[in-house]
């Protein structure tokens, strides 16, 4: 089977199933959930049956529903950072790369300190002061992440203006933008699009660990991470409830995870084994 | 080379500095009163005003960095808010624990890591390295809280062969402290062993692709030779760095295990102080851990220079 | 050049190399004795390096030797498992590849790295290995020798490191040493003394070799028979002389030919040049002249050949033209008007008139692009409404003999030489009245190369344009300019027309530059060398 023009890889194919699973859930979850995400709906840790599929939690709200709202929460507001921290270091990358000069020195001394220091430390700092509503996380995590794409970003704009087609270009007296939309984005795609990939999974487990430890997501909203806390008392019994948030997060990084390596290794063999 | 080694230490000594101007700064920047922002729910104009006082806001914030490093580096952490005690007593004992939980998984991680990311290399393409990417791609994947809930699921509980809560006092055996904090410790190997293991894969296999490699083979050396002898004294640079880097991540990491297992390190004292708003708590933890990241990413970078022959001597 | 040779040491028949589907070598056979040079010539592609490197039983990952016979001293190099290959390699028959600087471990010194083998199977004492690797080291003329080996690779230079590698083969005293193409990356006056001490030393020991080169000139030096592959089949195959004074095959003689030299006067200039630089001075960042005082003219459809070894500053010169890199001091006027000495300042008629080709074809066409886009942007970008792009570039493809239906593909869908022409239509899309052609033809193979230069003059017969054709290959010079500038760290140490230039009295750099570049005669290296003493 093929995608784009290339082979899908069995763990590719699985992949990209998980994630379109899980997508569907977060956009569906208003119309695919049978009940509202915190509405108590019988006794706490009732097992699973026919009507809650997975049981119910320790208020008494379904499990199932709660999963579905979560994906729309962890995976939403996780693509919301890491589109962010996109848009914030693409920019400055491009801007540091074709600049140069000491806009690029300043730029890229910044980064290089940032780099060396520890983000969710960090996090923690600006959480302990602002605490934890959504926009301060995205915002924070956001600015927190963007540092890395900015290496990405950089390196790649560097790296493809130094090849003759973009002089070319510029010899031709063609202006900055045209240049940069037309000669160098394109190429630099496909590794981005890669380290959209990455960076996504970084900041979805980030979220989650953050909820998980209490200074994400507040309850009572649906998400995965605060889920895992809230149900791991029961972690000693039988219940098997804590597993399935925690699993969920799991497998959507799994999921994305197998299909940026598959992205990643296609660009590396059209570009290595050339000989 | 001694210069690169210099520069690179002061450059070190800087990060450190800005982290700590960052972690300071960081509280101040941000926006509201920070009195307000800290007492929350019982923000009255009284108790804000008297908070203002104890913490001395109303003072230039360039004294207050001042004081607050100054009083730092002599080991006075100021006091905790929540509980009005000395930051700095409160701090040692959990740095001890958080330590010795490091030092415990970073040495069965490492060696472990890296033999199996040589081994992986060498084997490229083999069903060994294949089976150990798979493995190691769902491991990362995976977040440190469900390795940590389903070892405690099965070891603690099923089976009940080790404790669920890691309840480590001061006074314990080192045995016994072992035997406590063994859970904690697989969950943050398995994390590390798996970014660790395929950096080090990556990092051998560039080096088998090297056209010297190829000519030694040329030479007609066996392939343990060629390893031994030629690959491995390349690989030594990138492999510490990948070991650098990682023993950064567990830095990290170290907080959300300590969780899971209710671990009294310093990572549990962190989260809690971020919840209740303890602020010089906060600041106390998030300069040691600064200083731990910074000063292993240092080591890193410096152990590549020395050991990259190219910079040892130069032309 | 006649020598006793001795008998067969590697009988090769038959011999076939498959990658999967693909047959890379065909049905080849050959015998080499004991002495003998045998030269392995042909252009990229045709299968040389395969098999020189299966005569050591060894290929490249997905590759496989799926017929044929090697017979090493008695046994079929075919037959033996890993175990006995491995004991061929190093000790029996040696390589030496074309990139020394990659093909030593920067881990360990060169000495180290030269002893390797014989320390492990020669069964001799260490010292008495090391003694031998010195006088290998002297025998190679390199610098030194007691204590050359104590160096780290990266510690010398270039051609030093070449030798070094013919020492690392001979230190265990091989029957067969396989030379992989090994002076092809050095520049042209380091090529001559490698190339004296590499045949020096088979000589004195008796050595066999395979010599695979894709320069008949150079390779017409140290062989005693010639095999000329084409595609990994095997076109013709005999004795050094015969092959180059006497080829049978159409190919061969297309190779050997004596590339005729072209018209090159001009008629009669006009009164304006079409360039002109006085004295002409630019540095990077103030510290080092890469152009230092250079003066040159050219006229309405010359061509100017700059020629040098690297690091002359001949590709500098055309940044400083082009205004990529500001002058410090001189003029450059066009056409009667001075440039200015940024890119910024300059008009878009400027811009145009000037174009420019470059060397490697992969990364001066963007990868992303359509013929379309690539060869039609110039003419919508400097012409506008004027004129119909499509018909336009459709002309040009025509120009070029591409198919017009390549308009839509991307460049990756075509060969080296197609795309090199693609080069030249985006240049000339522009309508330019100079085009500065820069190593246009160093990366590509003899035969293609000669192709493009071909439709280079061409064009200029047709459009009257000039050229300015950086080079480093005096053969082309000679062929092509009518004008040369002779560049040397920056400077220009002879300039004006062709055949003043190359006659004499000659600059003394000329010179050497003149005599270093290897004719396909067997005897011309003897003569250079004895000249040189």
């Amino acid at each position: 089977m093929k995608l784009f023009g290339h082979r899908l890889t069995i763990p590719a194919a699985i992949g990209l199933a998980i994630v379109a699973i899980n997508v569907i859930a977060a956009l569906g979850a208003p119309i695919l959930a049978p009940f509202p995400e915190a509405e108590v709906v019988g006794d706490a840790w009732a097992e699973a049956d026919a009507t809650y599929w997975l049981g119910l939690d320790n208020l008494g709200r379904d499990i199932f529903s709660r999963l579905l709202y979560g994906a729309r929460m962890s995976i939403g507001l996780s693509l919301l950072i890491t589109m962010l921290s996109f848009a914030l270091g693409i920019v400055m990358g491009f801007t540091a790369a074709i600049a140069k000069g000491w806009v690029d020195t300043l730029l890229s001394r910044g980064v290089d300190l940032m780099l060396a220091m520890p983000t969710l430390i960090f996090a923690f700092v600006v959480l302990s002061v602002l605490g934890t509503d959504i926009p301060v996380l995205i915002v924070t995590l956001a600015i927190l992440d963007s540092v890395k794409v900015f290496r990405l970003a950089r390196s790649l704009a560097v790296g493809i203006s130094a090849l003759e087609y973009v002089e070319v270009a510029k010899l031709r007296g063609e202006r900055l933008p045209w240049i940069i939309t037309r000669e160098i984005l394109p190429n630099a795609m496909a590794p981005l699009i890669a380290e959209f990939g990455l960076r996504f999974t970084f900041a979805f487990l980030f979220v989650a660990a953050l909820s998980f430890l209490g200074l994400g997501i507040q309850p009572p909203a649906a998400d995965w991470g605060s889920m895992v806390r809230d149900y791991r008392e029961v972690i000693a019994l039988d219940v098997p409830a804590p597993f399935y948030p925690a699993g969920a997060i799991a497998l959507m990084t799994i999921g994305v995870n197998f299909v940026v390596d598959w992205m990643l290794s296609i660009h590396a063999s059209s570009h290595g084994r050339r000989a | 080379m001694i210069r690169l080694i210099a520069l690179r230490l002061a450059f070190g000594a800087m990060t450190l500095w800005a982290a700590s101007v960052l972690i300071f700064a960081g509280t101040e920047i941000l926006p509201g009163d920070l009195a307000t922002a800290l007492l929350q729910n019982s923000a009255t104009p009284e108790n804000v005003a008297e908070l203002r006082e104890r913490l001395g806001l109303n003072r230039p914030a360039l004294v207050r960095y001042g004081e607050w490093l100054g009083h730092a580096a002599v080991g006075d952490l100021g006091t905790s808010l929540s509980n009005e005690r000395p930051v700095a007593s409160e701090l040692a004992p959990r740095l001890r624990n958080t330590l010795f939980l490091a030092v415990f998984a970073a040495s069965i991680a490492v060696p472990l890591a890296v033999i199996l990311g040589l081994l992986a290399a060498i084997w490229e393409g083999s069903l060994f390295d294949r089976g150990v990417n798979m493995i190691t791609l769902m491991t990362i994947s995976v977040p440190e809280y469900l390795v940590g809930y389903l070892l405690v699921k099965y070891l603690a509980v099923q089976w009940d062969l080790f404790p669920a809560l890691a309840n480590v006092t001061q006074d314990m055996e080192l045995g016994e402290r072992l035997y406590f904090s063994f859970l904690p410790m697989v969950t943050l190997v398995l994390v590390v062993v798996a970014h660790m293991m395929r950096m080090t894969r990556a990092s051998v296999l560039a080096i088998m692709a090297s056209p010297y490699v190829e000519m030694a083979f040329l030479k007609g050396l066996s392939k343990s030779r060629v390893v031994i002898r030629h690959a491995f004294p390349n690989a030594l640079a990138p492999i510490i760095s990948v070991i650098a880097l990682n023993l950064a991540y567990l830095v990290v990491g170290v907080v959300v295990v300590e969780a899971v297992f209710v671990y009294p390190g310093l990572g549990q004292l962190m989260v809690d102080a971020v919840s209740k708003h303890d602020l010089p708590v906060v600041q106390a933890c998030g300069l040691l851990f600064a200083s731990a990241f910074i000063l292993l990413n240092l080591m890193a970078d410096v152990m590549g220079i020395l050991s990259n022959p190219r910079l040892r001597k130069p032309r | 050049m006649s020598r006793t040779l001795g008998d067969v040491i590697l009988d090769v028949r038959n011999l076939r190399i498959t990658a999967g589907k693909n047959v890379l070598v065909h049905d080849v056979s050959f015998q080499l004795r004991r002495g003998e040079v045998l030269g392995l010539i042909g252009e990229s592609g045709a299968g040389k390096s395969t098999i020189g490197l299966a005569a050591m039983g060894y290929t490249r990952a997905g590759c496989g030797i799926t017929g044929g016979s090697m017979v090493y001293d008695g046994t079929d190099i075919r037959s033996m498992d890993e175990a006995g290959r491995r004991n061929l390699r190093g000790t029996h028959i040696a390589y030496i590849a074309q990139s020394a600087a990659a093909s030593f471990n920067p881990a360990h010194t060169i000495l180290d790295q030269v002893c390797e083998i014989p320390f492990r199977e020669s069964g001799l004492s260490r010292e008495a290995v090391r003694a031998r690797a010195i006088s290998l080291f002297r025998e190679l003329d390199l610098p030194d020798p007691e204590h050359f080996g104590d160096r780290f690779p990266h510690q010398v230079s270039g051609g030093q490191l070449q030798r070094a590698m013919a020492a690392m083969a001979m230190c265990a005293r091989p029957d067969i040493v396989v030379f992989d193409e090994p002076t092809t990356a050095l520049d042209v006056t380091t090529q001559v003394e490698v190339l004296a001490s590499f045949r020096k030393l088979i000589r004195e020991h008796n050595t066999s070799a395979i010599y695979i080169t894709h320069d008949l000139a150079v390779v017409a030096q140290i062989a005693d028979e010639i095999m000329v592959l084409r595609h990994g089949r095997m076109v013709e195959h005999g004795p050094a002389t015969q092959i180059l004074q006497n080829p049978q095959q159409d190919y061969t003689r297309r190779l050997v030919a004596d590339r005729a030299e072209g018209h090159l006067d001009r008629p009669e200039a006009e009164a304006r040049p079409l360039l002109e630089l006085s004295h002409v001075t630019a540095s990077y960042s103030g510290l080092f002249k890469v152009t230092n005082d250079v003066s040159l003219t050219i006229h309405r459809g010359d061509t100017l050949a700059v020629v040098g070894e690297s690091g002359s500053g001949k590709s500098t010169l055309a940044r400083v033209i082009m205004g990529l890199l500001p002058r410090e001091q001189g003029d450059i006027v066009f056409d009667g008007t001075p440039l200015s000495t940024g890119l910024r300042q300059r008009t878009p008629d400027q811009l145009r008139r000037i174009q420019m080709i470059y060397q490697s074809p992969d990364v001066a066409l963007n990868p992303n692009q359509t013929l379309y886009e690539i060869i039609g942007r110039p003419v919508s970008f400097y012409f506008g409404r004027k004129r119909d792009t499509r018909a336009r570039v459709l002309e040009l493809l025509r120009l070029m003999d591409l198919p017009e239906s390549y308009i839509d593909r991307k460049p990756g869908a075509l060969s080296g030489g197609q795309k090199q022409r693609v080069g030249i239509a985006r240049a000339l899309a522009a309508e330019p009245d100079l085009i500065i052609c820069d190593e246009v033809t160093s990366a590509l193979d003899q035969l293609v190369g000669e192709e493009i230069l071909r439709l280079l003059k061409r064009l200029q017969d047709e459009l009257g344009i000039a050229y300015l054709f950086i080079t480093h290959d005096l053969g082309t010079v000679k062929r092509i300019a009518n004008k040369v500038a002779v560049m040397l760290k920056g400077q220009m140490v002879a300039g004006g027309e062709t055949r003043v230039v190359f006659a004499p009295p000659l600059h003394p750099y000329t010179d050497l530059l003149l005599s270093s570049v290897p004719e396909m005669r067997a005897d011309w290296l003897d003569e250079v060398l004895l000249r040189g003493k």
